[in-house]
C-alpha cells in the first residue's frame, strides 16, 4: 500500500494540514487539545516508520512523489525526503508533538485558532523539508510564515504586534531576495519535458538547477540573495535583530516553533539550494559567511552575558550556537558537515527543553526577569534537575548530544580554518558563563518572598522533559546510529 | 568473567551507585544510602586490585566497546586503555575515594535524607568520571571523564546552594576550567587535522609523531598544557581551587586534592612522548610550575582558614608535580600524585574532623590546644605534616626528593626555588599544626564545651591514610639507598620508556645526591623549628593586622583583584557596550532607521494621491511648466 498510494513526504505534510483545517471547527477546548495530541502522536509515528525506511536507494517509491501543477512553466508537485529532510521531519514532529504536551494545560484566548494555526505552520514546515522543486520550495517556505505571523500576533506579550511586524518585514524582504534568485536560475535551466507531452522552456526542477551552468559572478550574487535570505530565517549576524523581540513577545510555545524548527528551514535551506547549486560561489565566499557566524557567536554570547530577561537571553544563546552550525556547513568538510547535520536536530531537542523550562518559570513565578527570580531549587527541585542536565547539553557536556554535534564541528571547522575556530570556541566558555550564571540566580541561592507559592512540575511537564532527557543521553552516549543514518545525507540522491 | 567485562564494572558500579542513590534519594534511608555508595566504590576497588595485578603479571590491557563516532575521514570508539599508569591511579582513585566515602557517611550525617543522597549520588558520579578520565584509551574518553569531573566539581562545591558565595564558587572553578578546556579541545582538534586520530595507540606512535611539524608539537603540547593548567589549578588559572573549599571538607579532599586536580598531570604523564618532543613546552611547564608552587607557598604563609591553608598548600605541591614534569621526570611526578593523594587526603580530612569538633569554625585564630581533645586527629595529622613537609621516612621525602634531585640534574637554578617552596611548605604547616592542636584554646566557651573526637567513620580513615603516609614512600626507595629498589620506576618503565629515549636523563652522582637531599631537609627542618617557636603559644594578643609585603600575601598577591580588573570588567564593559549601543543603536537602529525612511518617504510621496482633483490639476499645471521649463535651457 505504502508507495502505490501514500508516500511519507506525503503523509507528513497532509496530515498536519487536514487535522490542521479541521482544528479550526472544534469549538470545544479539551476536543481540540486532545485532536492535535492525537495527530501530532501520528505523525511522530509516521516520521518514525518513515525513518526506518528512509534508504533511498532500497526505497525510492516511499520516499518521493510528484504531481502535475503548473507544468507549462517547468514546475511539478515534486515531493521528495531524504535522509536530512528525515531527520528535519522526525524533528519537526517530535517538536510539535512536546509543544502539544507542554501546553496542555494552558488556558488560551481561541484554542482551535490556536492549535489550528499550528498544525498549519506544521504541515509548511514538512513541506520545506521535502520539497525538490524550487517554486514547492518557495510556496511551502511561505506557507509555513503565514500561521506563524498570525500566532505570533494573536498570542504573546504586549509589544508583539510590533515584533511581529518587524519579523514580518525582515523575513519577507529576505523571501523575495530569494525569489528573485530562484527566478533568476529558472531562466538558466535546460528546458523540460512532461510524460503528458507538456515541454516548458525552463523548469523549477532542483535537479535542473543543479545541472545549471553559471558563471563566477552571476554564481557570486545568487550566492548573496540566498544567503541573505536564509541568513534572516537563522539568524545569523547581523541579520539577526528581529529575533530576540520576536521569541521574546511571542507565546512561548510558538517561540518553540521558531527557534527549534523554522530556524532549520534556514540552515537545510542552504544544505540543499545554496551549496549544491552554487558550489563555487560558496567555496569563494565561505570565508565571509564563516566570519559572520563567529562574528555571531562571539556577539551574541557577550550579549547573553548581559540579559535580564530569560527569553532573550535564550534568543542570544540561540544565535550563537545556530552560527556555528552554519559556520560548519560553510566549512563543507565531512566532519564538520555531519556535525552539522546531526547537531541541527540535537539543537532543536535540547532548545524546546529550555524553551519548555523557561515557560514553566514564567507561568508559575509570572516573570521571566532574572532579578525578580531566585532560589527555585527550593521550591522546584525537579524543575531545577531538568534544568541543570537541559542547561549542561546546552553549553555542550560529553555524555549529552549536543557535544558530538559541537566536537564534530568544531573538529571540522579547525581543517578549514584555525583562527576561525579558537574565537568559535570562546563561545564555550561564554556559554558556560551565561547558562550558569542563569542557573545560579534563579534556582540557587535563598527563596526570594515573592516566589513563596511557588510549586513543583505537573506530571505532563515531567513526562515531556524526561523525553528530553532521554533522548539527550541517548544520542549522547551512542551517537552512531544516528552519524550511521546520515551517510551521505548531504548529496542528495 | 572475561577482562572486558570485568573493566567495564569499575567505572559502571560507580555509575550504578549513582542512579540508585540519585533515583532513590527521597526513598532510601541514610544507611541503605551509605552502603550502596561506598559498596559500589569498595567492589570498583577490588576490581583494580584485580587489574592491577594482572597488568603487573601480564602488561596493558586495551579494549574497545563500540564505535562512538566513526565517519569515512574519522573514527573514534568508546575504548578503554588500562596499563601501568592506568592501574595506579584507579587504585588511587577507588582506594582514597572508598575511605573518602566511609569517612563522609558520618560527616554528612546531619544532612536532610534527601540531600545525604544528593551528596553521595554526586560523589559517586565523581568517581565515575575521574575513572572514565584515567581509564579512556583516546582523548575523547578522557576528556569525557574530564568535562564529567568538572561538573561533579561544579555540583558539590556549590552543593549547600542557598549560600550565593559558594554558588559563586562553583561557577568559577567551571568557567575558569573551561577555559582550560577550549586548549585541551584545540590540541584535540590539530591532531584530528594532522594525524586524524586521538586514539593514544596511534598518536603516540613514531609513524604519527612523524606526521608533526615542531610547530605542531610545541603548539598542541602548550594547548593541552593550558587543559591541564586548568584542571590542576596552575597559574594564570588557579584562583578557583582555593574558593572550591566552598564545598564539603570530604569533597576537597577528594576532588581538590587527592584525585581531579591530578588530573593535568596524569594527562601529561599519558602524552609523555609528545612533550619529551616538545622542549619548549618543557620549559613553560617548568617555569609555570615553579612560579605557581612560590606563589601559592607564599600565599599559604598568611592565610587564617585552615582550608584555605591546605587549598594553597595544594595548587603548591601541584606546582611541584609539574616543576617534575618540565624537567622529564614523569615518574616522580606520578609519585608525588600518590603520596600528595595520601598525605593530602589525610591533611583535609584531619581538618574536616577538627571543624567539625569545632561547630564548623575554621579560623584558625579561634582554636589552639585541642591535641587533649582529638587524640587520633592530632596524631595522624602530624603525620601528614611531617609527610607533606618532606622530613624522612615519610612519604613526602622521597617524592619530594626525587623531583628536587631531577630538577638539580637538570637545571640547578630551580632546585634552589624549589627548596625554598619546600622550607616554606614545612613554615606553613607547622605553623597550622601548631595553631590548631598546641597553645590554649582560643574559642568560645560553647565551642569548649563541645569538642570530642569525632566517631571511627572518621578517625578509622584518618589512620589508615596515616599509615599510608608513612609508608607509602617506599615503593620508591633511591637509587643510592639500594640498587634496584625504586619499584614505582620499574613499574612504570614500560609507560616512559620512549621518553626516556628521547631525553636521554643524565643522573647526578650518589654524593651530590646526598648532599642536596641533606640540604633540603635540614632547611625543611630549620623552618619547622621556626614555626614551632613563633606559633606554639600563639595569642590572639599576637593578631594584627598584616603590613607591607604580608599583606600582599594575605592578599593573596591581589590576582582575584586583579583579574577582576583586567578580564572581568573589560568583558563586562565589552559586552554592556555591544548590547546598549551596537545592538539596539547600531544594528537594530539602522534596521529601524530603514524602516522609518521608507515610512517618511511613503507619507511624502502619499500627496502625490490626495484624491482631490485640485492637487492633481496642480501637479498638471506644475509638471507641464517644469517640461517647458527644461525645454526652454537644452
Amino acid at each position: 500500500m505504502l508507495g502505490t498510494y501514500f508516500t511519507f513526504p506525503e503523509l507528513l505534510l497532509w496530515l498536519p494540514l487536514v487535522a490542521g483545517i479541521l482544528a479550526f471547527f472544534l469549538k470545544n477546548a479539551r476536543a481540540v487539545k486532545t485532536w492535535s495530541l492525537i495527530f501530532a502522536l501520528i505523525v511522530v509515528a509516521v516520521s518514525a516508520i518513515g525513518f526506518c525506511y528512509a534508504d533511498f536507494a532500497k526505497y525510492p517509491s516511499y520516499n518521493q512523489v510528484s504531481y502535475y501543477w503548473l507544468k507549462h512553466i517547468g514546475n511539478s508537485f515534486h515531493l521528495k525526503l531524504d535522509k536530512t529532510g528525515h531527520l528535519m521531519s522526525l524533528l519537526t514532529s517530535l517538536g510539535f508533538l512536546f509543544i502539544f504536551i507542554y501546553s496542555w494545560k494552558d488556558d488560551k484566548k481561541r484554542p482551535n485558532f490556536f492549535y489550528g494555526m499550528m498544525l498549519l505552520a506544521q504541515a509548511g514546515i514538512m513541506g520545506v523539508f521535502s520539497a525538490v522543486d524550487a517554486l514547492a520550495f518557495y510556496f511551502f517556505w511561505e506557507l509555513a510564515l503565514i500561521p506563524v505571523y498570525f500566532l505570533c500576533s494573536t498570542y504573546g506579550g504586549e509589544k508583539r504586534i510590533k515584533a511581529t511586524f518587524k519579523f514580518f518585514v525582515y523575513t519577507f524582504a529576505g523571501s523575495l531576495l530569494m525569489l528573485a534568485g530562484i527566478l533568476y536560475i529558472y531562466y538558466h535551466t535546460p528546458g523540460r519535458g512532461f510524460d503528458d507531452g507538456t515541454q516548458a522552456l525552463h523548469s523549477f526542477a532542483l535537479k535542473a538547477f543543479e545541472a545549471t551552468n553559471l558563471s563566477s559572478a552571476e554564481q557570486g550574487c545568487l550566492f548573496w540573495l540566498f544567503f541573505v535570505a536564509f541568513a534572516i530565517k537563522m539568524p545569523i549576524f547581523p541579520f539577526h535583530t528581529w529575533q530576540p523581540d520576536t521569541y521574546d513577545q511571542s507565546d512561548t510555545s510558538v517561540t518553540m516553533v521558531l527557534s527549534a524548527l523554522m530556524v532549520k528551514m534556514g540552515l537545510f535551506g542552504v544544505i540543499r539550494w545554496v551549496l549544491p547549486i552554487l558550489p563555487e560561489a560558496s567555496a569563494a565566499y565561505a570565508d565571509i559567511a564563516i566570519s559572520l557566524c563567529v562574528i555571531g557567536i562571539v556577539y551574541a554570547s557577550l550579549i547573553a552575558l548581559r540579559q535580564d530577561n530569560l527569553k532573550k537571553l535564550l534568543a542570544y544563546s540561540s544565535i550563537a550556537h545556530i552560527g556555528l552550525i552554519a559556520a560548519a556547513l560553510f566549512a563543507a568538510n565531512e566532519l564538520s558537515t555531519k556535525g552539522a547535520i546531526i547537531q541541527m536536530f540535537n539543537h532543536g531537542i535540547n532548545i524546546i527543553g529550555l524553551w519548555i523550562i523557561v515557560g514553566i518559570i514564567e507561568k508559575k513565578t509570572g516573570t521571566k526577569k532574572i532579578s525578580e527570580l531566585g532560589g527555585l531549587a527550593t521550591k522546584a527541585p525537579a524543575l531545577t534537575i531538568f534544568m541543570i542536565i537541559i542547561g549542561m547539553a546546552n553549553i555542550a557536556l560529553p555524555l549529552t548530544n549536543a557535544f558530538i554535534g559541537e566536537f564534530m564541528m568544531f573538529g571540522g571547522l579547525f581543517q578549514y580554518s584555525k583562527i576561525f575556530t579558537v574565537f568559535a570556541i570562546l563561545g564555550i566558555i561564554l556559554a558556560a558563563a551565561y547558562t550558569l550564571n542563569m542557573i545560579r540566580n534563579v534556582f540557587y541561592g535563598e527563596v526570594k518572598p515573592s516566589l513563596s507559592g511557588v510549586t513543583d512540575i505537573a506530571l505532563h511537564e515531567k513526562f515531556v522533559l524526561g523525553i528530553i532527557v532521554v533522548i539527550i543521553f541517548c544520542l549522547g552516549v551512542y551517537p552512531q546510529p544516528l552519524l550511521d543514518f546520515i551517510t551521505n545525507a548531504p548529496v542528495t540522491p | 568473567m572475561n577482562n572486558s567485562l570485568l573493566i567495564g564494572l569499575i567505572p559502571l558500579l560507580p555509575l550504578l551507585g549513582f542512579l540508585l542513590t540519585g533515583v532513590g534519594r527521597n526513598h532510601l534511608s541514610k544507611g541503605l544510602t551509605s552502603v550502596i555508595a561506598c559498596g559500589t566504590i569498595f567492589a570498583s576497588f577490588v576490581i583494580s586490585l584485580l587489574m592491577f595485578n594482572q597488568v603487573r603479571t601480564s602488561g596493558g590491557i586495551d579494549v574497545s566497546y563500540f564505535s562512538f563516532i566513526n565517519i569515512e575521514s574519522f573514527k573514534l570508539a568508546f575504548e578503554f586503555k588500562i596499563d601501568q599508569l592506568t592501574s595506579l591511579f584507579l587504585l588511587v582513585i577507588t582506594g582514597i575515594g572508598f575511605l573518602i566515602h566511609v569517612y563522609s557517611t558520618s560527616y554528612m550525617h546531619e544532612e536532610k535524607g534527601n540531600d545525604f543522597a544528593k551528596y553521595f549520588s554526586y560523589l559517586n558520579l565523581f568517581v565515575f568520571s575521574m575513572l572514565l578520565l584515567v581509564m579512556g584509551g583516546n582523548f575523547v574518553i578522557m576528556f569525557i571523564g574530564w568535562e564529567g569531573v568538572g561538573l561533579c566539581s561544579y555540583l558539590l562545591i556549590g552543593f549547600w546552594y542557598k549560600n550565593q558565595d559558594y554558588t559563586a564558587a562553583a561557577k568559577k572553578a567551571f568557567v575558569m576550567n573551561r577555559i582550560g578546556d577550549m586548549g585541551f579541545l584545540l590540541a584535540l582538534f590539530w591532531l584530528i587535522a594532522k594525524v586524524g586520530s586521538v586514539n593514544f595507540n596511534v598518536v603516540f606512535s613514531a609513524d604519527s609523531l612523524a606526521l608533526l611539524s615542531t610547530t605542531d608539537i610545541t603548539g598542541i603540547t602548550l594547548l593541552l598544557f593550558l587543559g591541564a593548567a586548568g584542571k590542576s589549578a596552575q597559574l594564570p588559572l588557579f584562583t578557583w581551587l582555593p574558593d572550591a573549599m566552598a564545598g564539603p571538607t570530604p569533597v576537597s579532599a577528594l576532588i581538590h586534592a587527592a584525585t581531579m586536580v591530578t588530573a593535568g598531570i596524569y594527562m601529561i604523564a599519558r602524552s609523555n612522548v609528545l612533550f619529551s618532543s616538545a622542549p619548549i613546552t618543557m620549559q613553560v611547564i617548568l617555569i609555570i610550575g615553579t612560579a605557581t608552587m612560590l606563589i601559592a607557598a607564599s600565599i599559604a604563609l598568611k592565610q587564617n582558614d585552615i582550608k584555605k591553608v591546605l587549598a594553597y598548600s595544594t595548587v603548591s605541591q601541584l606546582g611541584y608535580m609539574f616543576i617534575a614534569l618540565g624537567v622529564g621526570a614523569y615518574t616522580a611526578a606520578v609519585f608525588h600524585v600518590i603520596t600528595h593523594a595520601f598525605f593530602k587526603a589525610l591533611l583535609f580530612l584531619g581538618s574536616g574532623s577538627v571543624i567539625h569538633a569545632m561547630g564548623g569554625e575554621q579560623d584558625m585564630r579561634n582554636m589552639g590546644g585541642l591535641k587533649k581533645y582529638m587524640g587520633i586527629t592530632h596524631i595522624t595529622m602530624l603525620i601528614g605534616c611531617l609527610a607533606i613537609a618532606g622530613m624522612p621516612p615519610f612519604a613526602g621525602f622521597f617524592s619530594k626528593d626525587e623531583i628536587l634531585a631531577h630538577t638539580f640534574a637538570s637545571q640547578p637554578l630551580f632546585w634552589a626555588l624549589g627548596v625554598l617552596g619546600a622550607m616554606m611548605t614545612a613554615f606553613y604547616m607547622f605553623r597550622l599544626y601548631a595553631m590548631t592542636f598546641h597553645g590554649s584554646f582560643r574559642g568560645t566557651e560553647e565551642q569548649k564545651s563541645h569538642l570530642h573526637e569525632s566517631p571511627a567513620a572518621i578517625t578509622l580513615p584518618l589512620v589508615i591514610l596515616a599509615l599510608l603516609s608513612v609508608i607509602g614512600g617506599f615503593m620508591g626507595i633511591p637509587e643510592i639507598f639500594a640498587h634496584g629498589s625504586h619499584l614505582l620506576a620499574n613499574f612504570l618503565a614500560p609507560v616512559f620508556a620512549p621518553s626516556t629515549a628521547i631525553l636521554s636523563p643524565h643522573p647526578i652522582s650518589h654524593n651530590t645526591e646526598y648532599i642536596i637531599m641533606s640540604v633540603s631537609v635540614l632547611l625543611a627542618l630549620a623552618a619547622i623549628i621556626f614555626a614551632w617557636s613563633k606559633y606554639k603559644n600563639w595569642q590572639k594578643s599576637q593578631d594584627a593586622e598584616p603590613t607591607g609585603f604580608a599583606k600582599v600575601l594575605a592578599n593573596k598577591w591581589y590576582i582575584d583583584e586583579l583579574y577582576q580588573s583586567v578580564i572581568i570588567n573589560p568583558i563586562n564593559s565589552i559586552a554592556k557596550f555591544f548590547n546598549n549601543i551596537i545592538e539596539n543603536k547600531g544594528i537594530d537602529g539602522i534596521v529601524n532607521g530603514i524602516g522609518s525612511l521608507v515610512h517618511y518617504g511613503s507619507r511624502q510621496l502619499r500627496w502625490l494621491q490626495s484624491g482631490q482633483v485640485g492637487a492633481y490639476i496642480l501637479f498638471i499645471v506644475l509638471g507641464t511648466l517644469l517640461f517647458f521649463i527644461i525645454q526652454l535651457f537644452l
